[in-house]
C-alpha cells in the first residue's frame, strides 16, 4: 500500500463517517415538517438533532479539506464540474445549520414552520445530491483529456444518479427513523415509520444494484460488488431488528448499509477517482491526481493521529446526550418559553399603563390649569412632552404585541 | 480576454469572506470572555457570572453559527470558482485548511454542541473545558486560515515543480513573519470588535435602567477589552504596515498613493487621484510623513508606484502591476482613521469608567452604540486593503489572479451564484438582527436568583 492509496482510502473514511453521521441527522430532518405533526414533537426531534448536527457536519468539511490538499485536482475537477450541485448543497447547507439555531429563537407559528422547512429542504437536497454525486462518479462524468469538465450541468441527470440519489435519501431516512425511535420516548411511531422506510429502502437499493451492475464496470470487480451486494441484507436486518424492538442493532445494520454502499462505490472506483465518460484515458487516478509525496505524507500522518481522537470526542459527545428525549417534556419546555414570554409582556404592560395614566393626570393637569400653565414657554396648554407621547405610543404596540400573544396562547391550548 | 467571470468571482470571494469575517471577527474575541465569565462562576460559585456567560452565550451562538454557515461556502468555493488556482497552490492551500479543519474546527463543533445543550449534563469543571477548548480552537483555526492567506501574500516553504506550487517545508509556512504580523493585528482588531459589541449591548440595558448589576459588570469587561485592544491594534498594525513595506512594497506605495518615488516622501492626507495618468491631480500631504513612519528617518528615500511598476516589468514581464490606487488609499485611511478615532473615544470612557461617572453621563453610553458599526467598518477597511492590495496576484509574484479563475464555468452561472449568495446572506442576517433582537428584548435569564448581588 503506497502513500496514495492510504489518502484514498482516508478520503473515503471522512466521507463515509460523514455519510453516516449526518445519515440520520438528515433523515429525521426529513421527518420534521411533514404531516400535521404537533409542535411538541417538532421541538423533540429539533432537540435530538441540534446538540449533535455540527459535530456531524464538521466531517465534510474534513472530507473536502482534505480532498483540496491530497487531490487538488480532483477537488477543482469536480467542484469547477458540478458547479449548480455544489451551489445547492452549499444553499441548503446554510439555511439548514441557521435553522437549528434560529427555530427557536421566536414562537411565532410562520417563523417556525419556515425554519422547519429549512431543515427539510437541507436534509433532502444534499442526501439527493451527494448520492447522484457518488452514482455519477461511478458511472463517470464527461471530462476531456485536459481534466475539464465537459458538457451542460444537465448531464449528469440520468436513471443511475437519480437512482443513487433516491437510493441515499431512503436510506438516510430510516437511519433517521432508527435514530429517534432510540433517542425519544415514546418510540412506538416510529417504528411503525420505520418499518415502511426500511421497505421501501430494501426497494431502492436492490433496484440501485441491479443498475450498478448494468451501468458501471462492477460486475468485473467482485470486491466492490460484493460489498453492495451485502449492503441488501444489511437493509433487511434493519427492518427486521426495528420490528423485533431492538433499535440498538437496527441502528448497526442502517450503519452498516451506508458503510457498505459507499464503501463500494469507492471501492468500484479504485484506483480512479472520477471517470471520465469521454475519454477512456481521461479519468482522473489517484496518482494523477495527487499533491506530490510530501504534502501527502504531511496529510496522511496528520490524520493518522487526529482521526482517532476525534472519533473518542465524538463518542463522548454522544455519550453525553445519551439520554432520551421527550416529546412531552420538550412540549412543554416549548410551551413553558411562550408563558414566559407572555409573563414578560404582561409586566411589561401594567408598567406601560402607569405611563398611560401618568399622560392622561398630565393632559387633565394641563386642561384644568389652563392660565398658569401659560407663563411656562416650555408646557402650553394642551401639549405634553415629546417622551410622554411616544411612551404612549409605546404603550399602545405593547397592547398589541400583547393581544397577538393571547391570541398565540389560545390558539396552542386549543391544540 | 473576457474579464467578466473573473471579476465575478473575485466579487464573490470578496463579499462571502467578508460577511463571513463580521461573524468571525465578534465570535473569535466574545468566546473568551464568556470562558473567563464560566472561569469566574466555576471558581467562585457566583451565579451571576452564570447567568451572564449564559447570556452572552445566546447573542455568542447567533454569531458563531451565522460564521459556521458562512464559511462553508469557502470549502467549496476555490474548488468551483478558482479551479486555476486549486489545482496551482492546492498542496499548500489545502493542506492548510485540511490543518485547520482537523486539529481546530473538529473539536470547536463537537465542543459547542456540548457547550450549548450539556449545562446541567457534565460537571462543572468539564462545562467549563469545554467552553475553554470552543475559545482556543476557534483563536487556532484564525491561525491556520490566515497562515494560508499569509502564504497567498508572501509565498514561503513551496518548491515549483510540474508547474504548480508544492508544499517542502511546512516549519517555513508556519513562521512566515508575514503570519505572526497579520494574526496579531486581525485579533487584536477582533478584540475590539468585541469590546464595543459588549459595551453597546450594556449600555442599551444600562440607558434603560434594566440588569444594571449585571451589565455594569459585562461594560467592564467590554471596556477593558476594548482598551487593551484597541492600542495594541493600532500598534501592531503600524509595525504590520512597515513589514508590508518591506515585502509589498507595491501594496504599501499603493495605499499612500506615492506615484514617484520620493526621498523624503511625504505622507498624503487628502488626495485626489488620477489613475489612468499615473499621478495625483491634488493632494494635501504633511512633508516627510511617509519616511517617518516607513524608514523612522526623516529623509529616508520610499519608493514609488511607477518606478515599483518598472522593476515589477523587468522580474515577471509585461503587464499591469499596480492595483486599484484610489480604493487603498480611501480604504487605508478609513481605517486607520476610525482606529485612531476608537483609540481616543476608548480612553475617554476609559477615563470616566475610572471616576465612576460614566453611567450619570448617557452621551458616553449612546456613543458605544453608535460607534459599533465603526469598528465593523474598519475591520472590513482592513481585508479591503489586505486583499485588494494584493492584486494583480492571486499568490504573490508567482500566479496571477487572472489564471486562477475558472475556465469552465459561463460567467452567467458565476453571477446567478453571486446573486444567490447575497440573497441568503440577507436573508440570513435578517434573522440574526431579529433573533439578536428577541434575545435582547428577553434579556438574562429570569427568574434565576442574582438578588444582592451588585
Amino acid at each position: 500500500m503506497d502513500l496514495n492509496m492510504v489518502c484514498f482510502i482516508m478520503f473515503g473514511f471522512l466521507f463515509t463517517v460523514y455519510l453516516i453521521l449526518e445519515g440520520f441527522d438528515y433523515g429525521a430532518g426529513m421527518l420534521l415538517p411533514l404531516g400535521e405533526r404537533p409542535e411538541s414533537e417538532r421541538r423533540a426531534i429539533v432537540d435530538a438533532l441540534a446538540p449533535v448536527w455540527e459535530g456531524n457536519q464538521v466531517w465534510l468539511i474534513v472530507a473536502v479539506a482534505v480532498l483540496f490538499a491530497t487531490f487538488p485536482q480532483v477537488y477543482a475537477t469536480l467542484f469547477s464540474g458540478l458547479y449548480p450541485i455544489v451551489l445547492l448543497i452549499v444553499v441548503a447547507l446554510i439555511l439548514r445549520g441557521a435553522a437549528f439555531e434560529f427555530r427557536n429563537r421566536d414562537t411565532g407559528q410562520r417563523w417556525r414552520n419556515f425554519w422547519d422547512w429549512a431543515i427539510f429542504c437541507g436534509s433532502v437536497i444534499p442526501a439527493g445530491l451527494w448520492g447522484g454525486v457518488l452514482a455519477g462518479l461511478l458511472k463517470g462524468l464527461p471530462l476531456d483529456g485536459a481534466m475539464q469538465y465537459r458538457g451542460a450541468f444537465g448531464g449528469l441527470i440520468n436513471l443511475y444518479t437519480l437512482a443513487g440519489g433516491a437510493v441515499f435519501t431512503l436510506i438516510f431516512l430510516l437511519h433517521g427513523l432508527v435514530y429517534l425511535t432510540l433517542r425519544m420516548e415514546p418510540q412506538v411511531q416510529w417504528t411503525e415509520k420505520g418499518l415502511v422506510a426500511g421497505k421501501y429502502a430494501l426497494f431502492a437499493v436492490t433496484g440501485f444494484a441491479l443498475l450498478t451492475f448494468v451501468y458501471t464496470d462492477m460486475p468485473a470487480r467482485p470486491v466492490a460488488g460484493g460489498m453492495l451486494a451485502a449492503s441488501l441484507p444489511a437493509v433487511a436486518l434493519c427492518g427486521r431488528c426495528l420490528a423485533n424492538g431492538r433499535p440498538a442493532w437496527s441502528l448497526i445494520f442502517s450503519t452498516a448499509a451506508i458503510a457498505l454502499i459507499t464503501a463500494a462505490i469507492f471501492t468500484g472506483l479504485f484506483p480512479r477517482f472520477i471517470i471520465s465518460s469521454l475519454h477512456p484515458d481521461g479519468s482522473l487516478g489517484i496518482y494523477d491526481a495527487a499533491a506530490n509525496p510530501f504534502t501527502l505524507r504531511l496529510m496522511a500522518a496528520a490524520m493518522a493521529v487526529v482521526l482517532p481522537l476525534a472519533l473518542l470526542f465524538e463518542g463522548w459527545k454522544y455519550h453525553i446526550f445519551r439520554q432520551k428525549v421527550n416529546a412531552p417534556a420538550a412540549g412543554f419546555e416549548s410551551r413553558r418559553q411562550l408563558w414566559r414570554q407572555l409573563h414578560d409582556r404582561l409586566a411589561e404592560l401594567i408598567a406601560a399603563s402607569y405611563h398611560i395614566r401618568t399622560v392622561l393626570q398630565q393632559a387633565k393637569q394641563v386642561l384644568h390649569a389652563g392660565r398658569k400653565m401659560q407663563k411656562d414657554k416650555k408646557l402650553r396648554p394642551g401639549t405634553v412632552k415629546p417622551n410622554q407621547i411616544r411612551q404612549f405610543r409605546l404603550s399602545i404596540r405593547r397592547g398589541h404585541h400583547l393581544a397577538q400573544l393571547i391570541a398565540r396562547v389560545l390558539e396552542i391550548l386549543r391544540k | 480576454m473576457d474579464h467578466t467571470v473573473l471579476n465575478l468571482a473575485r466579487l464573490q470571494f470578496g463579499v462571502t469572506l467578508t460577511y463571513h469575517f463580521w461573524f468571525v471577527a465578534l465570535t473569535l474575541g466574545l468566546s473568551v470572555l464568556i470562558a473567563l465569565m464560566e472561569t469566574h462562576y466555576v471558581q467562585t460559585g457566583d451565579t451571576g457570572s452564570k447567568v451572564m456567560a449564559k447570556f452572552w452565550g445566546k447573542l455568542f451562538l447567533v454569531n458563531y453559527t451565522v460564521g459556521i454557515v458562512t464559511g462553508l461556502v469557502n470549502a467549496f468555493q476555490f474548488g468551483t470558482n478558482w479551479p486555476g488556482y486549486s489545482r496551482f497552490a492546492g498542496s499548500v492551500i489545502g493542506s492548510l485548511f485540511a490543518f485547520e479543519a482537523l486539529t481546530a474546527f473538529f473539536v470547536e463543533s463537537v465542543a459547542i454542541g456540548i457547550w450549548v445543550y450539556g449545562w446541567d449534563k457534565i460537571s462543572g469543571r468539564a462545562h467549563l473545558a469545554v467552553i475553554w477548548l470552543v475559545a482556543v480552537a476557534g483563536n487556532y483555526s484564525a491561525f491556520w486560515i490566515l497562515s494560508a492567506n499569509s502564504f497567498m501574500q508572501h509565498p514561503m516553504g513551496y518548491a515549483l515543480n510540474h508547474g504548480r506550487v508544492e508544499m517542502n517545508d511546512l516549519a517555513a509556512l508556519l513562521t512566515n513573519p508575514y503570519l505572526f504580523y497579520q494574526y496579531v493585528h486581525t485579533i487584536l482588531s477582533g478584540l475590539v470588535v468585541t469590546g464595543y459589541f459588549v459595551m453597546a449591548v450594556s449600555a442599551y440595558y444600562l440607558l434603560r435602567r434594566e440588569h444594571v448589576p449585571l451589565f455594569r459588570r459585562s461594560f467592564k469587561l467590554g471596556l477593558a477589552c476594548a482598551l487593551a485592544a484597541v492600542i495594541f491594534t493600532a500598534v501592531s498594525g503600524h509595525f504590520y504596515n512597515r513589514y508590508i513595506a518591506s515585502v509589498q512594497p507595491m501594496k504599501m506605495a499603493a495605499s499612500e498613493a506615492l506615484w514617484e518615488t520620493a526621498a523624503p516622501a511625504p505622507f498624503a492626507v487628502v488626495a485626489v487621484i488620477d489613475e489612468d495618468n499615473r499621478r495625483n491631480t491634488y493632494q494635501m500631504a504633511l512633508p516627510a510623513g511617509l519616511s517617518l513612519l516607513v524608514h523612522s528617518s526623516p529623509r529616508a528615500a520610499v519608493k514609488g508606484l511607477n518606478e515599483l511598476q518598472a522593476e515589477y516589468e523587468g522580474q515577471y514581464g509585461p503587464g499591469d502591476y499596480i492595483p486599484a490606487v484610489t480604493i487603498l488609499f480611501w480604504s487605508f485611511r478609513i481605517m486607520v482613521g476610525i482606529g485612531l478615532w476608537l483609540v481616543l473615544l476608548t480612553a475617554v470612557l476609559g477615563w470616566y469608567w475610572w471616576k465612576r461617572q460614566l453611567e450619570c453621563r448617557p452621551a458616553l453610553l449612546k456613543a458605544t452604540l453608535w460607534n459599533l458599526p465603526l469598528s465593523y467598518v474598519a475591520v472590513t477597511m482592513g481585508w479591503i486593503m489586505t486583499e485588494m492590495g494584493r492584486q494583480p496576484w492571486v499568490l504573490y509574484g508567482l500566479l496571477p489572479t487572472a489564471e486562477g479563475v475558472t475556465r469552465g464555468v459561463p460567467a452567467a452561472v458565476v453571477g446567478t451564484s453571486l446573486l444567490i449568495y447575497a440573497a441568503v446572506y440577507g436573508g440570513v442576517a435578517w434573522a440574526a438582527v431579529y433573533a439578536g433582537r428577541r434575545i435582547l428584548l428577553d434579556g438574562p435569564e429570569p427568574g434565576q436568583a442574582i438578588d444582592g448581588w451588585q
